[in-house]
């Protein structure tokens, strides 16, 4: 069981997490913005994670912190 | 539950400037990452540089001096001299190192001094707003080449890691990229290798990363990395350019 957590107020919404997942399970979440201004990211399913931390290598702002 | 990845303590709290998708981010976290596990993190000392990472000395956890636009090599001499325990490292865009800087680089390689370079090329001025760089590609559109890189009258692009390698005193230079997630496992071997090399008094090491300027290139992050791999790399091969181990080694 992995755990991702999102440090959203910091999360620019620049989609490199997005693209590194090799699940595609990440996504800009359009209903939110923070308080910079941006969708940030969110988890469409947190059970299919495999915590391969593929998307918090390529986070260049330290978004995600991956559990498991 | 066990932790697979967390921000590492040698990044301070302080949320980075940069735009979003900047690779600077990621570059940020590998060289702070490589001085905590190669437990280097109380006696580090950076050199900020101007340009997009002045602000460099805001995010690293550990004392860091801002030298004069690309004097970082000469200051961090300085401070290595006098201070011949510590970790000194400078972490340098192409606008600085490669242009106003050259001459301090060439001299700190060639003396081999035994300092770590960090030296971030995304071929482009950015924090002045995308003007033609040093490192700038044969054609490349910025605001002060909008027909493109004319080399007729502006040359050719220099590529410092081939330049520096010719030196004689170098321990160890390295071209990485951090476009996908296994250059960036890779740029992180690298980078702490030279750092390794330092510590081991070896001398001189210098890691060329080449990274994105979504904003001045007028793309989306995504396009900017996928642009980089198809332009930059081609011109700027990847691959380690000079290993004084290994030469020693096939003596």
């Amino acid at each position: 069981m992995a755990k991702l957590t999102f440090a959203s107020e910091i999360c620019k919404g620049c989609g490199l997490c997005v693209n590194a997942c090799p699940k595609k399970l990440l996504e800009l979440d359009k209903s939110r913005i923070n308080k910079k201004g941006y969708n940030p990211v969110h988890i469409t399913d947190q059970a299919a994670c495999v915590a391969c931390a593929a998307c918090a290598r390529m986070c260049p702002d330290c978004v995600i912190t991956v559990e498991r | 539950m066990a932790v697979v990845f967390k921000k590492t303590s040698m990044l301070t709290d302080v949320p980075l400037h940069y735009c979003p998708g900047c690779t600077h981010g990621i570059i940020h976290r590998l060289v702070a990452e490589s001085i905590e596990e190669l437990g280097a993190a109380d006696k580090a000392i950076g050199v900020a540089p101007v340009g997009c990472a002045v602000f460099a000395y805001n995010y690293f956890n550990c004392d860091m001096q801002e030298a004069a636009h690309g004097r970082a090599p000469a200051v961090a001499t300085g401070i290595k001299r006098v201070n011949r325990d510590c970790v000194v490292f400078t972490y340098q865009g192409d606008g600085d190192l490669a242009s106003i800087g050259t001459a301090e680089i060439v001299h700190a390689a060639a003396r081999g001094e035994n300092i770590t370079v960090i030296f971030v090329n995304n071929g482009i001025y950015g924090m002045t707003g995308g003007q033609m760089a040093p490192t700038t590609l044969p054609g490349q559109v910025t605001t002060t080449s909008p027909y493109g890189r004319d080399t007729s009258h502006c040359g050719y692009p220099i590529g410092i890691s081939e330049l520096l390698s010719t030196l004689k005193a170098p321990s160890f230079i390295e071209r990485v990229s951090v476009h996908d997630v296994k250059n960036v496992v890779n740029a992180k071997r690298a980078i702490k290798e030279a750092f390794r090399r330092q510590i081991d008094g070896k001398g001189f090491s210098l890691v060329e990363v080449l990274s994105t300027c979504p904003t001045n290139w007028g793309m989306n992050p995504l396009d900017a990395l996928k642009w980089l791999e198809a332009n930059m790399i081609p011109y700027y091969p990847l691959g380690n350019y000079k290993d004084r181990d290994k030469e020693a080694a096939s003596k």
